[in-house]
C-alpha cells in the first residue's frame, strides 16, 4: 500500500496497513537544504525540495506544499514580515479601516507570482510522486482571512455590527478562495486544507457560526474540484461537528484540548480526523513523550480507520528538534500498524 | 428583567443601543461609579468566566469588552476612568499585528478600575525598553500570537535585568496556553490564560508592589 492509498482508505473509514501521518514541518526543510526561511520561500525548487527530503527522513505519508499563512494576503497586496526563527507572518493590516473593503479588489491567481510559485510546486511535486503520495494545497477560508486582512478585532467588529461591509469583504474572498483552491487542485495537489480557526465555538458562537462561516464553508468547498479538508488550525471543533459534517469536508484538524476519542466517536462514518499532537509544546518533549503522545492519539482514534495522525495545528514550529519528530515517525511505524492488536481489540471491518 | 441581567443579554448579543439606552437612561439616577461597579464589572466578571469555562465565545467577550469600554468612557467623560492608586501599568503585542488579545485584557484591566498604557501591536523589544524606562512602568502584559514572538520575552527579560529595571512581566496568548510551561521557560514572572485571569494577576501584583 503506498501512501496516497493509505490515506484515501483511512479517509473511507476503513483499515489501511497503519495509521497514516502527516508530519506537517513546512520550515525545517530551510534548516535541511541550509538556507534562510525567506531564501527557502523565494522559489518553488526549494519548497519542493524540502518536502521531498522530509518525507524520506520521517516517511510520511504527505507533502505539504504549504509555504506560510500569510501569503495569500500578500497576493493582496499585503506586507509579509520574514524571521529567522518562525513562519513568515502578515504584517500592518491591508484593511486599516473598515471603509477600506470598499477599495479592495482580489487577485487573479494567475497573474501574481507568490501563488505561481505554490503552483510550481504542485506540478513539481506531482511530476515527482505522481499518484503515490498526497498532495496537499491549503487555502485560507474566506471566513478566517479577514484576521489577516485587516486584524482580529477589526474583523470581529465588522463582523458584529457592520454587516454589510462584512458581506462585501466575504464575498470577494470566496471568489478568490475557489479560484485559488481549483488552480492549486490543476496544478497537482490531491486535496485542499482548508484553514478555517475562527468557525471554532471558542472564537464565534453557534449561531453566529451557522449564519456565516458555516454558509461560506458549505458553499465555497461544495465549488473546490477536489475534496478538502477543514482544519480548524488548534481550534475546538465538537460542538459544531454534525454542522461541519454537512460542508462537505472530508477531514477535520483537531485540537489538542479536545477528546480526540469523543472527536472521533462522534465523525465517525461522516468524516475522517486529522490530530491532534501538540506543536507547541513537541519543542520541548523528549523521544519518550513522544512516543507515548503518539500511542495515546492512535489508541484513541485509530480503531476502524478514518484517523490520520497530525499535530493539532497545521504547522509544526521549526523549534521542535529533530529527534522529536524522528521518535513520532518511528512511534508510528511501531504501533500504527493495522490491526492494532496491542490495544486489545479485535480487527475492525472498516 | 433586572439591570444585571438585561446588561449581560445585550452584551451577548452585541447590541450596542440596548446597552447604551441602559446605562445611560434606565439607570440614569445612579452614579457614574454605581453603574461601573454594580452593573459593568459584574457584568464583565460574569462574561469573563464564561468565556473561561466555554459558554461564551471569543467575539462576544471581546465585542462585550469593547462596548463597555466606550460606555464608561461616555460615563466618566472627564474624569478619567482609574479608580484605584496603583503602580504603572502598560500592556503591548510584542512584534506582531494581531491586536484581539491586547485589546481584550485592557478592557477588562480597565474596567476591574487601573488605569494602563497601551503601547499598541507591532512593538519591538528595543522599543518596548526604551518606552518602560520613560515610563516608569512596574507592570507589564505581553500579548503574544506567534511562538517566536513569545520567545522574545526572554530577550526583553534579561534586558530589562540588564538595565536594572524593576518590571513584573506578565504574559497571554496563544503559545502560552497550549504550553503551560512556557511563560516559565522565558523568565515571566506571570502568565494569564483569559483577561479575567489578567485582572487577578494584575491586582496581585499591584498590592505586592505596594
Amino acid at each position: 500500500m503506498n501512501s496516497l492509498q493509505r490515506v484515501l482508505t483511512a479517509l473511507g473509514q476503513k483499515e489501511p496497513d497503519r495509521v497514516p501521518f502527516f508530519l506537517l514541518v513546512t520550515m525545517h526543510g530551510a534548516k535541511e537544504l541550509g538556507l534562510s526561511i525567506k531564501d527557502y520561500f523565494s522559489r518553488a525548487e526549494n519548497v519542493v525540495a524540502g518536502q521531498l527530503r522530509m518525507r524520506e527522513k520521517y516517511r510520511h505519508d504527505c507533502l505539504y506544499n504549504f509555504f506560510y499563512a500569510a501569503l495569500e494576503v500578500e497576493s493582496w497586496g499585503g506586507e509579509v514580515v520574514y524571521f529567522d526563527d518562525g513562519p513568515p507572518n502578515s504584517g500592518v493590516p491591508l484593511i486599516s479601516r473598515p471603509e477600506d473593503i470598499n477599495k479592495i479588489r482580489p487577485p487573479r491567481v494567475r497573474e501574481v507570482p507568490c501563488l505561481q510559485k505554490v503552483l510550481q510546486a504542485h506540478e513539481m511535486a506531482k511530476a515527482r510522486v505522481g499518484d503515490e503520495v498526497m498532495i496537499i494545497g491549503v487555502v485560507m477560508s474566506p471566513f478566517s482571512l479577514p484576521v489577516m486582512q485587516m486584524g482580529f478585532d477589526k474583523y470581529i467588529e465588522i463582523m458584529c455590527e457592520r454587516r454589510d461591509l462584512f458581506d462585501q469583504l466575504l464575498r470577494m474572498n470566496e471568489e478568490f478562495c475557489v479560484e485559488w483552491a481549483n488552480a492549486q487542485l490543476e496544478a497537482g495537489a490531491t486535496a485542499i486544507c482548508y484553514f478555517d480557526p475562527l468557525s471554532s465555538p471558542a472564537i464565534v458562537s453557534r449561531d453566529l457560526y451557522l449564519a456565516t462561516g458555516f454558509e461560506i464553508a458549505r458553499r465555497t468547498i461544495g465549488r473546490f474540484k477536489g475534496p478538502a479538508a477543514i482544519h480548524m488550525a488548534s481550534g475546538n471543533c465538537l460542538p459544531i461537528i454534525d454542522d461541519l459534517a454537512q460542508t462537505g469536508t472530508v477531514a477535520v484538524g483537531v485540537s489538542v484540548f479536545e477528546d480526540l476519542a469523543a472527536v472521533k466517536t462522534a465523525a465517525r462514518g461522516r468524516f475522517a480526523v486529522l490530530g491532534n499532537l501538540n506543536g507547541i509544546e513537541m519543542r520541548r518533549w523528549t523521544p519518550e513523550q513522544a512516543e507515548a503522545a503518539v500511542k495515546d492519539a492512535i489508541a484513541k482514534a485509530g480503531p476502524g480507520g478514518g484517523f490520520i495522525l497530525s499535530d493539532n495545528h497545521g504547522e509544526i514550529p521549526c523549534q521542535v528538534p529533530d529527534d522529536v519528530l524522528m521518535a513520532i515517525s518511528e512511534a508510528v511505524h511501531k504501533w500504527g500498524k493495522y490491526p492494532l492488536h496491542w490495544l486489545g481489540e479485535a480487527p475492525h471491518e472498516g | 428583567m433586572d439591570a444585571q441581567n438585561e446588561l449581560y443579554h445585550a452584551l451577548l448579543s452585541v447590541n450596542r443601543p440596548a446597552a447604551t439606552k441602559l446605562l445611560l437612561e434606565t439607570v440614569a439616577d445612579w452614579t457614574p461609579a454605581a453603574r461601573i461597579e454594580k452593573l459593568i464589572t459584574p457584568v464583565m466578571r460574569r462574561i469573563g468566566d464564561e468565556w473561561e469555562s466555554g459558554q461564551v465565545s471569543l467575539a462576544q467577550n471581546y465585542m462585550s469588552g469593547l462596548i463597555c469600554d466606550d460606555l464608561v468612557g461616555a460615563i466618566l467623560p472627564a474624569t478619567g476612568r482609574a479608580t484605584k492608586n496603583h503602580p504603572p501599568l502598560a500592556i503591548v503585542t510584542l512584534e506582531d499585528h494581531h491586536s484581539l488579545g491586547r485589546k481584550i485584557v485592557s478592557s477588562f484591566v480597565r474596567l476591574a478600575g487601573f488605569d494602563l498604557l497601551d503601547y499598541g501591536p507591532g512593538v519591538t523589544v528595543e522599543d518596548l525598553l526604551v518606552k518602560l524606562k520613560r515610563d516608569g512602568i512596574k507592570i507589564l502584559l505581553i500579548s503574544a500570537l506567534m511562538l517566536r514572538a513569545a520567545f522574545r520575552v526572554r530577550d526583553l527579560v534579561a534586558l530589562a535585568r540588564a538595565e536594572g529595571l524593576a518590571v513584573k512581566v506578565i504574559v497571554g496568548g496563544a503559545p502560552f496556553i497550549f504550553d503551560g510551561q512556557l511563560w516559565q521557560d522565558v523568565g515571566a514572572d506571570a502568565m494569564a490564560s483569559t483577561a479575567s485571569e489578567a485582572v487577578s494577576v494584575v491586582e496581585r501584583m499591584a498590592r505586592e508592589i505596594k
